[in-house]
């Protein structure tokens, strides 16, 4: 008992007060700094994309495709590319994902999440999710379970991740969607009852990441249904989720 | 015995390694394992019109890697190795499917992953062809691909005996992406990013894997601070998944004040590697010749005071929770897996050594900056469920003590990363690291133009999913998610 009391006093508050107002310290590779003026057109950068992400003409990287890996900020000898520690990256159009130029993040989130009204009014208080790992590393996997633990806890603002599809309001999409895991993430979305979402959290639910152009995955699925969020991340930083659904609700 | 010997990142010639016929590699792979060899490695790879099937054995004890081949007809048999040797089951499975060679007598020889190049196409994984039971109270329960909580997908099927679960059949492959061909066919632009994406929870491990096996092939010796950067990072990884696993070992037990704690501090141990990382998983670290990023001394000095913190809130929350008589009365003889067992199935990694199976590559095959500071193999005799948590209590603590260590003697040599020229030519190289889960084992091959032709990976996951399979026999159905926790598999380290 005094134990427990004990361990309890030494943790003190865990949780984030305003997660909105929330920062990941400096090395955290978030939205791109692109200074196209100081791009000497050398393609290095193009060359060792392994994901192919960067287009030159203007400058610009797609966030939907970046696996954030730090490479093409390390070695470009111009010093044009640089990664900053703004986190909320999440966007209802995939177009937007497309970075060129110089946007702050603070410009960069203005037109991002276009918040629907039909969403906002109909899931706006309470979204209920089920995820659907389809051939994630579960990198993405320990992220969204870590939005959920007391640090992050996005409990607090109405959103969970539920057991049944039954009972979800969508469908989270993690994983670059594998062959054999596709039939099963069809029965999953043929599940959950209208009106619903789908959110893709991660680079490779995005784009397919590093396994783009397996012929081990089936992407089908994506041409079939529209997507209504996108997460970009790998794995999603837990803030990013938590601050990309916020937003989404109308928040 | 004519099998050449090697060691672990020590690549030999392809045309070194001896090669004979299929049931003289089988005989000469049961008597070296009899006198205790394990596989580590067993595969087969197109050459011409027929299969050039490579057999790697482990002798732990001397630091040898032994290495033969055998060159097969396709879709011929030979008489299956595993009635002799248990623990080739799952490598013969693997071979069977990759490559259509049948090894004969094969107790269970089902898909193990139902790749999108498998040999057999009629393999299917709705044709999975189950395990049945009949009888009096006999029922089935059928789980997945998609679970409860946010996990990755595989099939469960437990056969039960009123609540008595009496076999569990693990159906997986769900998580297959084809690595292993994007690796040969992407080497150049993504191998090492497809590394770090093997599996996402063992980021480090894999990468550290690859590294290895390509520095070696290149002949680059990366510098001590490099070494020694790529081990704190590994040891990070380790005791940041050993924690979140406590807290999730304590939420199945509903011992809610476990799983939070655990889980906080399991965020300022991935928190603290991202700020020399840029990554809470240590994604971006590791590359070929080195590493990308490099230790300040400010960066030193917090690493030391956070993980000081680390280590006591770890030691505060496991004394209180490994002495809660309600906490112990589940994990206490659940799901216990006897050293014989263990050794048949060939488990490796902590799950091994809760049952006494002490093997762990940082000691055994030491690699990296381990070869100067080796690791004290810790074991447990009992193999239940409390074994599995406490082993990786203790190893929480030994991995902070060794990075502590490893701060305060960082070696000041440069570079930090180095240019990886060209790959060996017709090489075969062994690459072993300790990933939290265990054992993992990269082999790559090269052709005659510098180029990889084959590579393979064996994720700890590999070998020990039949331990779970094994661990839940004549428990209660409701104990799997706590057996399940406790060894905390990978399914994309499984299903490449």
């Amino acid at each position: 008992m005094f134990e427990t009391l004990k361990i309890r006093k030494n943790q003190g508050a865990q949780a984030i007060p305003d997660i909105t107002k929330a920062e990941i310290r400096k090395p955290f590779r978030g939205l791109p700094y692109l200074d196209g003026s100081r791009c000497g057109r050398c393609e290095i950068c193009r060359e060792i994309c392994p994901v192919g992400a960067i287009s030159l003409k203007p400058l610009a990287i797609d966030l939907g495709k970046c696996i954030f890996c730090g490479d093409c900020q390390r070695l470009c000898p111009k010093g044009a590319v640089s990664f900053t520690n703004f986190f909320k990256m999440a966007s209802t159009s995939r177009d937007y994902l497309v970075v060129d130029g110089r946007k702050t993040g603070e410009e960069y989130l203005e037109n991002a999440v276009n918040a629907r009204r039909e969403i906002t009014r109909m899931f706006g208080s309470s979204l209920k999710l089920r995820q659907v790992s389809a051939a994630g590393c579960n990198g993405c996997e320990w992220e969204l379970n870590a939005s959920g633990n007391p640090n992050f806890d996005m409990g607090r603002f109405g959103i969970d991740i539920v057991a049944s599809p039954r009972h979800a309001d969508g469908i989270l999409i993690t994983g670059p969607i594998s062959e054999n895991m596709a039939p099963a993430l069809e029965d999953a979305y043929m599940s959950t009852p209208d009106p619903k979402v789908v959110i893709l959290a991660g680079t490779c639910a995005i784009s397919g990441g590093v396994f783009e152009g397996s012929p081990a995955l089936n992407r089908e699925f994506l041409k079939n249904h529209p997507v209504d969020l996108y997460i970009p991340g790998c794995p999603v930083h837990p803030l990013t989720v938590v601050n990309g659904l916020i937003r989404f609700l109308g928040r | 015995m004519k099998w050449i010997n090697t060691k672990n990142n020590r690549p030999v010639r392809i045309k070194e390694i001896p090669e004979m016929a299929m049931e003289e590699l089988r005989a000469q792979i049961i008597r070296t394992c009899r006198d205790g060899a394990r596989v580590i490695s067993f595969f087969g790879m197109p050459r011409g019109y027929r299969t050039a099937v490579y057999a790697v054995l482990a002798d732990d004890e001397a630091s040898r890697l032994y290495l033969a081949s055998a060159l097969v007809e396709n879709h011929r048999r030979y008489p299956s190795i595993t009635p002799e040797v248990p623990q080739f089951h799952i490598f013969e499975r693997e071979l069977y499917e990759d490559t259509g060679i049948m090894p004969e007598g094969h107790p269970w020889l089902k898909g193990v992953r139902f790749g999108h190049e498998r040999a057999n196409r009629e393999s299917t994984m709705e044709r999975y062809p189950f395990f049945t039971m009949q009888g009096e109270e006999v029922h089935e329960v059928a789980v997945g691909p998609i679970h409860a909580g946010v996990i990755e997908p595989g099939h469960f099927r437990f056969m039960c005996q009123g609540e008595d679960v009496h076999h569990l059949e693990i159906q997986l492959g769900y998580q297959h992406r084809g690595v292993e061909a994007l690796m040969v066919k992407n080497f150049r632009r993504s191998g090492i990013h497809l590394a770090e994406s093997i599996a996402g929870d063992t980021v480090i491990g894999h990468a550290c894997a690859y590294a290895g096996a390509i520095e070696s092939l290149t002949g680059v010796e990366i510098s001590r601070r490099a070494q020694s950067i790529r081990a704190i990072a590994l040891e990070m990884e380790r005791a940041a998944i050993h924690i979140g696993d406590l807290g999730a070992i304590a939420n199945d037990v509903a011992y809610l004040l476990g799983n939070a704690v655990f889980g906080v501090t399991r965020t300022l141990v991935i928190n603290t590697l991202l700020a020399l990382t840029g990554s809470r998983f240590g994604r971006g670290l590791v590359r070929e010749g080195g590493v990308a990023f490099d230790f300040t001394p400010e960066l030193i000095k917090e690493f030391i005071e956070k993980l000081a913190k680390v280590y006591h809130d770890v030691n505060l929350m496991g004394e209180a929770m490994f002495e809660m008589a309600s906490v112990l009365a589940r994990l206490d003889h659940t799901g216990a897996v006897d050293p014989a067992a263990a050794r048949d199935m060939g488990l490796v990694g902590p799950a091994g050594r809760a049952s006494g199976v002490d093997l762990d590559v940082r000691a055994d095959h030491p690699f990296g900056i381990y070869r100067f500071y080796p690791v004290h193999k810790r074991t447990m005799g009992s193999g239940d469920v409390f074994a599995r948590a406490y082993m990786r209590y203790i190893e929480i603590k030994q991995s902070i003590d060794f990075i502590l260590e490893q701060l305060d003697s960082l070696a000041d040599d440069r570079p930090l990363l180095q240019k990886a020229g060209k790959p060996a030519p017709d090489s075969f190289a062994v690459s072993m690291t300790e990933g939290w889960r265990g054992e993992i084992v990269h082999c790559a091959i090269t052709g005659r133009k510098n180029e990889i032709v084959k590579y393979k990976i064996k994720d700890p996951s590999f070998q020990n999913w039949y331990g779970l399979a094994y661990a839940v026999r004549n428990n209660g159905i409701s104990d799997f998610p706590l057996c399940n926790k406790s060894f905390n598999l990978s399914y994309c380290g499984n299903d490449l």
